[in-house]
C-alpha cells in the first residue's frame, strides 16, 4: 500500500516553510514532489523599483544566512556591466566577510544536521562555536547578520587595521574546536552507520541535475566559482577546492567541515593583505551605470549564486534576475531520495543545506483537488479578475471604488 | 478487607502511582538538567516537569476526526497502569512491605511491554499516517530488543539455580553477592542497559518518535491530559525500569541504614547518568540498524553470557 506523507509546509525538519510530498511504500520512498512558493516575496520585482545602491541592502534580506553572498554577486554583476575595477583592499574585505560567512553557515548546517539525526549535543556545540564568528561580525561590521559591507565599487566600510589582531585571534581560536568536531564526526561509528551510503548523488547525476556548491563537490564535481571565475581576493591567496568522491551525506558533511579550514586559511592570508594595504582606498566612486547588462557570480556557502542585471542608463535596473543555489540543488532529490527509507530521507533533504527564502519563485499549483495544474499568466489574470468581480458582487456592485475601502 | 485496602494504598500512593510519579518526574528533571549541561545550556528548574504535567492537564484533548475514541483515550491509561504495577511490585519486594507478596520476574517482563503496546494502540487508533509509521517502528523495536533483554534476564535466573521469584532472587543476592559481580553478570547487565535505552525510547533508539523524521510519531495526535499521561508514563519508566534492573542484577535497594540508603540512591543515579550520557553522545539509528544490533551482536553476547553463567562464571 502506498501512503503519501507530507513533510511541511511546517515541519520540525525545516527551518523554513516548504512542502515535500513523499510517496511511501512501507518505509521506502518511491517518489518525491517539491512544492515551492510559501516564502515568495517578489524581490526581483522590488529590485526594479530601487536604485542601484539601495538594491545591495534589499538583496541582503533575501537570506539571513548567506546575506553577503547575494550583494557580492550583485556587485560583481553591476561592476561587470559598468566595467568597474575595485581596489585591492576592497577585494580583501569582500573575501574576509564572505569566508567568515561560510564558516558560520557551515557550522549552522552541521548543527542542524546533528539535530535531524537526533544528535542534539552536536547541534548545541556547533552553534556554540558559531557564536564567536557572529561576535566577530558585530565587532567588524556592526551587525551579527546583514552586514551591509558590500557596495558597488568596493566595500562600504573599512576593516580597521587595529582590529586585525583580534580577528586573527578569534579565527585561530576556532581551529581547535573545528578540528575536534571534524575528528569526532569523521571517526564516529554511529554517524558512519547513519550517513555513509545514504542519499548518494552519483557523479553523472550531479552533472545531469546541474547541482552546485558542496552538493556537487561531494559527488566529485570540482566546481567552485571562487576558482573557476576568480573575483575578490580569491586568486591572490592560496587555497584548495575540497572534493569527495562518494556523493553520500557523509561526503557532504566532510566537504563542509574541511571547507571551513580552507576558509580560515583564506581569511588569514587576506588579513595579511589588509596589513599590506594599510590606509589604501577601499572603494571607488561610481557615477552612473551605463546601459548594458552584466553577470555576477559568487560561491555562496550552498553553491553558486547567480545575478544578472540590465541597465538602461537610469538609476534603477530594468531587469534583475537572481538564481540561488538551493533552486538548482532541489531537483537532485529525485536522484538521491528515491529508494531511501523515510529516516534517511530526512537527512538527505537536509544534506543540500536547503535555503528556501533564496529559492522562492512564483509557484502556480492548484492544490485544492490534489491535481497538479500549471496555470499560465492568462489564467492567473482571469482568476484574479473573477475574484475581483465576485467581491464586487458581494459588496453590491459598486464599481470604481476599492473593495477594501468599502469594507469599512 | 484490611489487606485489600493496604494493597490499594500500595498501588495508588506508596510505592505505586504517586511515589513513582514524583520520583519519576524528578528523574526526568535530572535527565533534562544533565543534558543541558552537556550541551552548554542552563537547563530547567527542578519543578519544570511538574509544571509541564499540570499545564497539560488543564489543556483540551483534541480528538482527531475518524479516530477510534475508546482506543485513543484508553491507551495512555493502559501504559500508566502497566508501569505503576511494575513499580509497585518491585518496590514492595525491595522494601519487604508484604512478606507474603509473590512477585514473579516473568510477570514484570510482561508488564514492562505494556507502555510500548499502549503507544502502538494509541497511535493506531489516531488514524494519522505519521503515527502509523511511528507505531510500526515501535512494534519492530519491541520485537528487536525483547529478545536480548529476555535472554540476558536468564543469566540471574540460571545463577540462582532457577529462581523466578523476586524475593528469592533478592535473598540469594544478599546471602551471596549481586549477580553483577561476575563475568556473565557484567555482560548481561550491559545488554540490559542498552535494551533499557530502547525501552525508554531514548537516543539512539528514539526511532518511533523521531521528531525531525515523523514529528513525535506515535504521539503526534495527542494533546492535553492524554499526552500528559503518556509523558508521565515515560518519566515513571525512567525511574521504575532502572530500579527493576538494580533489583535483578545489583542486589536491590535497601534503606535499613543511612549508608545503605546512600548506596541505593547512588546505584540508581549511576544508571540514570549513564542512560543520559548515552542519549547525548549518539545520533539516532535507523530501525533496520537497531534491529540488526539487537538480533545480531546483542543476542550473540546474551547467549555468551548464558554460557558463562552455565559454566559458573
Amino acid at each position: 500500500m502506498k501512503t503519501v506523507i507530507p513533510i511541511g509546509p511546517y515541519h520540525p525538519l525545516q527551518e523554513e516553510p516548504e512542502l515535500f510530498y513523499l510517496t511511501l511504500d512501507g518505509e521506502t520512498v518511491v517518489d518525491v514532489d517539491v512544492r515551492l512558493g510559501y516564502n515568495h516575496r517578489g524581490i526581483e520585482k522590488i529590485a526594479e523599483s530601487k536604485t542601484w545602491d539601495q538594491i545591495t541592502f534589499l538583496i541582503e534580506r533575501i537570506c539571513g544566512i548567506c546575506s553577503t553572498s547575494h550583494p557580492i554577486a550583485y556587485c560583481n554583476a553591476v561592476e561587470d556591466c559598468a566595467g568597474i575595477e575595485i581596489p585591492e583592499r576592497a577585494k580583501y574585505i569582500r573575501s574576509i566577510i564572505g569566508e567568515l560567512e561560510r564558516i558560520h553557515s557551515h557550522l549552522l548546517w552541521l548543527g542542524l544536521a546533528g539535530h535531524f539525526l537526533g544528535y542534539n549535543t552536536l547541534f548545541m556545540w556547533a552553534w556554540k562555536w558559531r557564536e564567536p564568528v557572529l561576535d566577530l561580525f558585530e565587532q567588524t561590521t556592526g551587525n551579527r547578520n546583514h552586514y551591509a559591507m558590500i557596495k558597488i565599487g568596493g566595500a562600504r566600510r573599512d576593516i580597521k587595521n587595529e582590529d586585525i589582531p583580534a580577528i586573527r585571534k578569534c579565527v585561530d581560536s576556532l581551529v581547535a574546536p573545528l578540528e575536534m568536531i571534524t575528528k569526532a564526526a569523521i571517526d564516529d561509528p554511529v554517524l558512519h552507520a547513519r550517513l555513509k551510503g545514504v542519499g548518494v548523488l552519483k557523479k553523472e547525476d550531479a552533472i545531469k541535475y546541474c547541482v552546485v556548491g558542496p552538493t556537487a563537490r561531494a559527488s566529485g564535481v570540482a566546481i567552485d566559482v571562487r576558482k573557476d571565475e576568480p573575483h575578490a581576493a580569491y586568486d591572490m591567496v592560496e587555497w584548495n577546492v575540497i572534493t569527495q568522491e562518494s556523493g553520500d551525506v557523509f561526503a557532504k558533511a566532510v566537504v563542509r567541515l574541511l571547507e571551513m579550514f580552507e576558509s580560515i586559511k583564506i581569511i588569514q592570508q587576506c588579513l595579511d593583505g589588509l596589513e599590506k594595504t594599510k590606509g589604501a582606498e577601499f572603494c571607488v566612486e561610481v557615477e552612473n551605470i551605463p546601459p548594458g547588462d552584466g553577470i555576477g557570480r559568487y560561491e555562496a556557502p550552498r553553491g553558486e549564486t547567480y545575478h544578472y542585471v540590465r541597465s538602461d542608463g537610469t538609476n534603477c535596473p530594468v531587469r534583475h534576475k537572481i538564481r540561488a543555489p538551493t533552486y538548482v540543488n532541489l531537483p537532485s532529490f529525485k536522484a538521491s531520495c528515491i529508494g531511501q527509507t523515510i529516516s534517511d530521507v530526512a537527512i538527505t533533504l537536509a544534506s543540500i543545506d536547503p535555503c528556501y527564502c533564496c529559492t522562492e519563485r512564483t509557484a502556480i499549483i492548484d492544490s485544492k483537488n490534489g491535481k497538479k495544474e500549471h496555470l499560465g499568466e492568462k489564467e492567473l489574470i482571469r482568476l484574479s479578475q473573477e475574484k475581483t468581480q465576485k467581491i464586487r458582487k458581494k459588496l453590491g456592485n459598486q464599481e470604481g471604488q476599492s473593495p477594501f475601502f468599502l469594507e469599512k | 478487607m484490611e489487606k485489600l485496602v493496604l494493597y490499594i494504598f500500595y498501588f495508588v500512593v506508596f510505592p505505586g502511582l504517586i511515589f513513582t510519579a514524583v520520583i519519576g518526574l524528578l528523574a526526568a528533571w535530572v535527565d533534562r538538567k544533565v543534558t543541558a549541561r552537556v550541551q552548554y545550556r542552563v537547563g530547567p528548574p527542578w519543578y519544570q516537569n511538574f509544571a509541564d504535567f499540570f499545564k497539560l492537564l488543564g489543556k483540551e484533548t483534541v480528538m482527531p476526526e475518524g479516530a477510534k475514541g475508546t482506543g485513543f483515550l484508553i491507551s495512555p491509561l493502559i501504559g500508566l497502569a502497566g508501569i505503576t504495577l511494575v513499580s509497585t511490585i518491585v518496590w514492595v519486594i525491595n522494601l519487604n512491605l508484604a512478606p507474603s507478596f509473590v512477585g514473579d520476574i516473568i510477570v514484570v517482563l510482561y508488564l514492562l511491554t505494556l507502555p510500548s503496546l499502549a503507544v502502538i494502540l494509541g497511535a493506531s487508533a489516531s488514524r494519522n499516517p505519521v503515527a502509523g509509521v511511528g507505531a510500526s517502528r515501535e512494534m519492530k523495536l519491541i520485537l528487536g530488543y525483547e529478545l536480548p533483554f529476555v535472554l540476558a534476564m536468564i543469566v540471574p535466573i540460571l545463577k540462582s539455580g532457577g529462581m523466578l521469584r523476586f524475593d528469592s532472587l533478592l535473598a540469594y543476592q544478599i546471602s551471596t553477592r549481586p549477580f553483577l559481580y561476575s563475568i556473565s553478570g557484567v555482560i548481561a547487565f550491559i545488554i540490559v542497559i542498552i535494551c533499557m535505552q530502547a525501552k525508554l525510547t531514548f537516543v539512539p533508539f528514539d526511532i518511533p518518535e523521531a521528531e525531525t523524521e515523523i514529528m513525535a510519531g506515535a504521539y503526534i495526535e495527542y494533546s492535553g491530559p492524554a499526552l500528559a499521561i503518556f509523558k508521565l508514563t515515560k518519566a515513571m519508566m525512567l525511574f521504575a525500569v532502572p530500579v527493576f534492573i538494580i533489583t535483578v542484577f545489583w542486589g536491590g535497594m535497601h534503606f535499613n541504614s543511612l549508608a545503605s540508603a546512600i548506596h541505593a540512591i547512588l546505584k540508581y543515579l549511576i544508571i540514570l547518568v549513564v542512560v543520559v550520557l548515552i542519549k547525548n553522545t549518539n545520533p539516532r539509528l535507523r530501525i533496520d540498524q537497531a534491529i540488526k544490533l539487537f538480533w545480531g551482536r546483542l543476542t550473540i553476547w546474551a547467549i555468551v553470557a548464558i554460557l558463562f553463567a552455565m559454566a559458573g562464571l
